[in-house]
């Protein structure tokens, strides 16, 4: 059984989406970067569909 | 009255972001309705849907904040969109100060924090399979919040995660714990030697809750979303978690924490059990109890808690109805000697889906068939169970564990029912829940009682608070606030569940208040 090598190491996030998931890691002095995310394709959700899809293929 | 819209072009906010802004200038005098968007195809189609569409917000783009307020004058509406604009302009310059250390792509981020190795991703859901498949090739671990991702999706992360050994916690995944730091929503507990697998949502933040009270703490919680066990996605990244958390030395004791798995799912997740060589204790609400086999099959996560640290400490342990039945009891007979009966029917009012669940299988052998959520049964059953955090009760608006209005109203709406007699309740704390929610909670069970007894009829509320000591709002603080309510506060939902059952009928009083196992 191979362990998940998370469990051993000290927590270290990067947080995409809602900021106060990232202030609560703080809060818990966990090492964590909070992406200035914006919706990829200036929102558009058909072209970003598109772009996973090209994303997967690379 | 008038409606009055402002956009703010190129301006990307959260949704929780927008939602306590929205509720802020609600709040506001003369402000009748107030919404905060971005100006997606669906948040159209949500404020047509409110009667908050105007053809000023049309205009907005999907990365344009779209600010609305209805209200009785302009002047109450300038002044609160000015509002509105400033704290979103607050923000901007805050984030601007940090610029530095606030990346806008992943690779970025990376570079800055090389040894990086979760990514906790909450964007929107048609977003969120493309970064948290980016995040995994990146081999980091991830934990996903958004919902709205497809089944295939799903798959597709799922089988990237397992080939690299990673986990991916979601999507749908509410709540998670690793090396004793909390995601997402979580109570704060002590790190310590249970390991749990769960669904998950309130269903986690629940045993780690009940697990904490019982003096013991949690190594890690891996949530796996709701949909880990169906046929589909056949229980893998399920089996993956148990069988970590069967290598961790940290690990003493395990908790599964589901559904049902699909019978076709689940001898691969007995096969799993079998080989953890730790105890381990199953909660799968609405699976029949299995006592034997590797595992101890139990029917509510109060009993998966105590069956877990009795395993922990080596002291039997047995299902028993009330934890403290001699309190039961007497509460019981003071409820019984004062006042009118009740009526007939229990309206359960659920911020947690999992406390819903459980409630309704544990109401259903007791006193019949529980209608759930707006699904009519066949004639017209006296009781129903509502989940408000469920997709059709939070469209346009913020999850009740965040904003409790949502609740509040069905509870002055049930004050003036004859045909509800119990009031059923869960209260949620920890991070990311409202500040003070037995605050609003306790002031809603005041007003319907006060609407019932003016009608000469008699409501009881009856509530299980998931929490602990440790949480910012304090367990205590809030469990004093509901009974100072007049709110009857058990350990916990089954318990809660059980008494509501013996206050609508109370013949059953006699079968549960004997300290037996059920």
């Amino acid at each position: 059984m191979k362990p998940v090598a998370v469990f051993d190491d000290a927590l270290r996030v990067i947080n995409i989406g809602l900021e106060f998931f990232a202030e609560d890691l703080r809060a818990q002095e966990v090492d964590v970067i909070h992406l200035d995310w914006r919706p990829p394709t200036g929102g558009d959700q058909r072209l970003a569909s598109i772009l996973a899809d090209l994303d997967d293929d690379a | 009255m008038p409606i009055k819209t402002e956009i703010c072009p190129s301006l990307y906010q959260d949704s929780v972001v927008l939602m306590r802004i929205a509720s802020e200038i609600r709040s506001r005098p003369g402000i009748h309705e107030a919404a905060a968007f971005m100006g997606t195809p669906s948040n159209h189609a949500l404020l047509e849907e409110v009667g908050l569409g105007t053809e000023e917000s049309l205009k907005a783009g999907p990365n344009d904040v779209i600010l609305t307020v209805k209200s009785e004058t302009e002047a109450a509406a300038e002044a609160a969109l000015a509002a509105a604009r400033a704290s979103l302009s607050a923000r901007r310059s805050t984030a601007a100060a940090d610029s530095e250390v606030s990346p806008r792509t992943l690779d970025s981020a990376l570079r800055a924090m090389p040894d990086t190795n979760l990514a906790a991703i909450s964007v929107p859901g048609a977003y969120a399979k493309f970064e948290a498949m980016r995040a995994l090739r990146r081999n980091l671990n991830v934990f996903l919040f958004s919902d709205n991702v497809s089944v295939e999706d799903e798959i597709e992360l799922k089988q990237e995660a397992l080939s690299r050994g990673l986990l991916c916690m979601g999507p749908d995944c509410g709540t998670a714990y690793l090396n004793g730091k909390g995601l997402g929503f979580f109570n704060v507990v002590p790190r310590g030697r249970v390991g749990c697998v769960a669904a998950s949502g309130t269903g986690l933040q629940a045993l780690a809750s009940y697990v904490a009270a019982l003096g013991e703490g949690i190594s890690h919680g891996i949530g796996v979303g709701g949909r880990d066990l169906s046929a589909e996605l056949g229980g893998a990244m399920t089996v993956f978690a148990l069988e970590a958390l069967a290598a961790d030395p940290a690990t003493e004791a395990v908790v599964l924490v589901s559904k049902p798995p699909h019978r076709e799912v689940m001898a691969r997740i007995e096969a799993t059990l079998a080989k953890i060589g730790k105890p381990t204790v199953v909660c799968c609400l609405g699976a029949p109890a299995n006592l034997g086999g590797h595992a101890l099959w139990v029917r509510s996560l109060d009993q998966a808690a105590q069956a877990i640290v009795a395993f922990l400490r080596d002291r039997q342990w047995a299902p028993r109805t009330f934890s403290d039945p001699v309190a039961a009891r007497a509460r019981f007979n003071r409820m019984r000697q004062h006042g009118p009966e009740t009526g007939p029917g229990i309206l359960g009012l659920y911020t947690g889906g999992t406390l819903a669940h459980e409630a309704r299988l544990l109401l259903e052998p007791l006193v019949g068939r529980v209608a759930f959520n707006g699904h009519r049964c066949e004639g017209k059953e006296p009781h129903r169970i509502i989940d408000l955090g469920d997709d059709a009760y939070t469209v346009g608006r913020p999850h009740p564990m965040i904003a409790p209005e949502t609740r509040s109203e069905f509870i002055r709406d049930a004050g003036r029912s004859a045909e509800v007699g119990v009031l059923l309740l869960d209260l949620v704390l920890g991070r990311g829940a409202h500040r003070n929610p037995a605050r609003p909670l306790a002031d809603a069970v005041r007003d319907a009682g006060a609407a019932a007894e003016s009608a000469g009829r008699r409501q009881i509320a009856i509530a299980s608070v998931v929490g602990t000591a440790t949480d910012p709002q304090g367990l205590d603080r809030q469990v004093a606030q509901l009974v100072d309510a007049g709110v009857l506060v058990f350990p916990s939902n089954a318990e809660a569940a059980r008494f509501a059952a013996m206050v609508v009928n109370p013949e059953l009083a006699k079968r549960l208040l004997e300290d037996d196992t059920r």
